[in-house]
């Protein structure tokens, strides 16, 4: 049936049947090849990443409430990132850019929309809205089948040590300077305290929105974070202006 | 002596740290998970201390194996029940979110709502239930097709006990809220580190075994086992390179961002299921099925040409996940081209086992576990080629977010890896114990068609709701406008997810079922019922009538 060749290749694979060695380490060539060719050049490749006007890290107090996201498992429900289709981009708005993820470590895109994508939630909806549907989410809308998060308006924010947080996040490519580091506890609680002294916060971190969002202005609270969290979502890069749209272009040629 | 001091002293150190961490760190959750490592030294100490009477010892739980006349089964009995209890696990915390998604006042705010339950019922059935099932497995057929007894008896020891470990920090994290996000890579810096010095000495066992066989030839099972321990250990190492905070903290960010991130977690994410899920339970099946058939192998060029570009093509296949998302276009094409090719290995797969009942066939109708493994592999088949379809751009723009997946994923996990790892325990027990047979076999019958109609259940439910979704989502009036509202589309899914959470308490009771049987046997007990497969015979009965007293013939 096999031809000479053939049957060449098939005892060839007994030398590999009697050496382990061999067979792992060709097992582990083999399979490295695909993550090699894909991953790698995504750090190289300049446009992979467009460049876009208006992207900035996270301010303390949206880091910490994306912390919160994390811990609460927001993402095995909810995806940030829009497909460009017509009826996506009608229902949530301009599709997503891969700049506006690339200071999110980890990427918060999601799988699974259980419930609608909050890309661009960020000023959609009132602050109290926010702390209604998350404290009772079927109080106001009454299919929904969201857990509620009431305990989050109850509990007081407490990140051990925010300049730690993000002298982390520096290390791994966010461009925090000395001095957000250095005002980074400040920051916190500036952000969610209209009484306090924000100091140069909003220069620091453009459109940086500065009040209190749980409706307790008496402390800042875990809902305050995960509030302040949501409304800058899809707040940072204009994309609809049409020097974004020109920017867009250029970045798209050779992709 | 001076081992059991040194060991003593070690444990010691251990606690201590342990108990320094937790008066230390500032993070609750970081100081419970120190908590269990201090418990587990204590118990260590205990077990050490009493250990040190060579009598103790050969009785206590970390008895040595019985000597080179004999395979070294221990770590696989405890395998075994381990698999068993953590799949009891698994599938209940499946029904509780399934059912949380139907009525949704079954949340318990904070540590019961489904966002922190999910993680934990994936990993408890990948990694707990699957993982000890392709721990016990490995050890199992690594030493009956090298005819030899495990290399390195402590070290296995070792494996078992150290992943247990992984399974309760990573588990007890997640409704801690200690997560990194990463789907099916959740838990922190400082478990990933732990679970990759367990891999390595798991490695260590597998090759060291295998570098000691008296077989000339690697077994076709062994190659699939090697690759699915090398490709996990290098996915895990890269999926979860990230920064810690503090050493004194659980809290990490990765060390990717973005669009890296995301294509580094889905290289992760499908290759868990490549070759964790695939892979390994290949390899189940190379081993069970021939013996369970009694039948040598279809194909042997059949199974190094699937095997080859079954681990070359899986690994390409990620970017299927991130279809229309902001990763390059050429990436995304890559890994549906890739997706479409992997059929071909896979059907390849199943057309070896299949092909090996050439023969046999007729244990299909008589043998439950056999059939157990026919089903397995037919629900193997189609997955493989319903993950090609889903991952093709246009269909995966209607299918990608929606039920479909869960559905797609259901049909492997329970089809393919459940169904499979069932036939394997249930080989498994009446060796392993020693018994003349399993306590029950029409048990298994019951097993059998409870877990197939819960699988058809599970899986038309969420066919309908992933398309009804899909298609409710991209749905235009005539006056140009969305027609539906998200909540819409949510609300008309309901009844599904109540057929889907029926679907998976069917497939539980079926699996509690199996539990108890394999608890009998383990006990030494024998259901006496009606064997199964064989036309009833009564010996007695099988007489000619008597001769009637009218038919006496006449004087």
């Amino acid at each position: 049936m096999s031809t000479p060749a053939n049957t060449g290749a098939f005892e060839g694979h007994k030398k590999l049947e009697r050496n382990v060695t061999l067979l792992a380490a060709l097992t582990l060539g083999v399979v490295a090849i695909g993550g090699i060719v894909e991953i790698a050049p995504l750090f190289w490749i300049d446009n992979t990443i467009e460049k876009v006007e208006g992207m900035r890290p996270y301010t303390p107090l949206e880091q910490a409430g994306r912390d919160i996201y994390i811990r609460e498992g927001c993402y095995v429900c909810h995806s940030q990132m829009i497909r460009p289709f017509r009826d996506e981009v009608e229902r949530y708005g301009h599709y997503s850019l891969a700049a506006e993820s690339m200071y999110d470590h980890p990427f918060q895109w999601g799988s699974k929309r259980t419930g609608p994508d909050l890309a661009r939630v960020g000023g959609r909806y009132s602050d109290a809205w926010h702390v209604q549907h998350l404290k009772a989410p079927r109080e106001v809308v009454p299919e929904s089948i969201m857990p509620g998060y009431s305990f989050l308006a109850e509990t007081k924010l407490e990140v051990a040590d925010p300049a730690a947080n993000l002298t982390a996040l520096r290390h791994v490519g966010v461009p925090y300077s000395d001095k957000d580091i250095a005002a980074a506890k400040a920051d916190l609680e500036a952000q969610a305290n209209p009484e306090a002294d924000a100091g140069d916060l909003a220069t620091r971190y453009p459109k940086a929105q500065i009040r209190d969002f749980d409706g307790d202005p008496s402390r800042v609270t875990e809902m305050d974070a995960l509030v302040a969290y949501l409304q800058m979502l899809g707040t940072l890069v204009d994309v609809n202006s049409a020097a974004a749209q020109e920017q867009l272009t250029k970045g798209d040629k050779g992709r | 002596m001076e081992t059991v001091v040194k060991r003593l002293g070690m444990w010691a150190l251990v606690l201590m740290a342990s108990i320094a961490a937790i008066a230390l760190t500032p993070d609750s959750g970081f100081a419970i998970h120190m908590g269990i490592v201090g418990l587990v030294a204590v118990i260590l100490i205990v077990a050490t201390a009493t250990s040190y009477d060579p009598l103790a010892k050969a009785q206590s739980i970390f008895r040595m194996p019985p000597g080179a006349g004999r395979y070294d089964d221990d770590v696989i009995r405890w395998g075994v029940i381990a698999t068993m209890f953590w799949g009891i696990a698994g599938l209940l915390v499946g029904v509780v979110i399934a059912a949380q998604l139907a009525f949704p006042q079954l949340n318990l705010e904070p540590y019961l709502n489904f966002g922190r339950l999910r993680p934990l019922h994936t990993s408890a059935v990948i990694f707990a239930f699957g993982g000890n099932a392709l721990l016990a497995t490995s050890f199992y057929v690594v030493q009956r097709t090298c005819r030899t007894t495990l290399a390195l008896p402590g070290t296995a020891r070792f494996v078992f006990w150290g992943y247990q470990l992984f399974i309760v920090l990573a588990a007890t994290g997640y409704l801690l809220g200690i997560t990194q996000s990463k789907e099916y890579a959740e838990p922190e810096w400082y478990v990933d580190l732990w679970l990759t010095v367990v891999w390595l000495a798991y490695l260590a066992v597998f090759v060291g075994t295998i570098l000691n066989r008296r077989e000339p030839h690697i077994y076709v099972a062994n190659w699939f086992y090697l690759a699915f321990i090398i490709t996990i250990a290098m996915l895990h190492v890269v999926n979860n390179l990230a920064l810690p905070v503090s050493f004194l903290g659980a809290k990490s960010y990765s060390a990717f961002s973005g669009v890296q991130d995301a294509l580094t977690q889905w290289w992760y994410g499908h290759n868990a299921v490549g070759f964790f899920l695939t892979a390994g339970f290949l390899a189940m099946m190379y081993y069970f099925v021939p013996k369970q058939a009694n039948r040598p192998v279809y194909s042997y060029r059949l199974s190094i040409i699937h095997f080859w570009s079954l681990i070359f093509l899986y690994i390409w296949a990620g970017p299927h996940h991130l279809h229309y998302t902001a990763l390059p276009d050429w990436a995304q094409t890559l890994g549906m081209v890739f997706s479409v090719m992997l059929w071909m290995p896979s059907w390849g797969g199943m057309i070896n086992g299949l092909m090996t009942l050439n023969g046999a066939w007729d244990k299909v109708r008589t043998d439950p576990i056999i059939r157990m493994m026919v089903l397995a592999l037919a629900f193997y088949g189609m997955s493989t080629f319903e993950g090609p379809l889903m991952s093709i751009k246009a269909v995966n723009s209607l299918s990608h977010y929606t039920d479909w997946t869960i559905g797609h994923v259901h049909s492997g996990a329970l089809g393919w890896n459940g169904m499979i790892t069932f036939a394997c325990v249930y080989y498994l027990v009446p060796r392993l114990w020693n018994r003349e047979r399993l306590y029950s076999l029409r048990m298994i019958n019951w097993h059998f068609w409870l877990a197939t109609l819960g699988i058809v259940f599970y899986a038309s439910s969420m066919w309908v709701a992933g398309i009804t979704q899909g298609l409710m989502w991209r749905e235009y009036g005539a006056d140009g406008y969305l027609v539906n509202s998200f909540v819409d589309t949510v609300a008309a899914l309901h009844p599904m997810y109540i057929l889907r959470a029926v679907g998976g308490l069917m497939y539980l009771s079926g699996a509690i079922i199996m539990a108890y049987n394999i608890a009998m046997t383990i006990a030494g007990r024998l259901r006496e019922e009606a064997p199964m497969g064989e036309t009833a015979h009564d010996e007695t009965a099988d007489r000619p009538l008597p001769v009637p007293a009218i038919a006496q013939p006449a004087e």
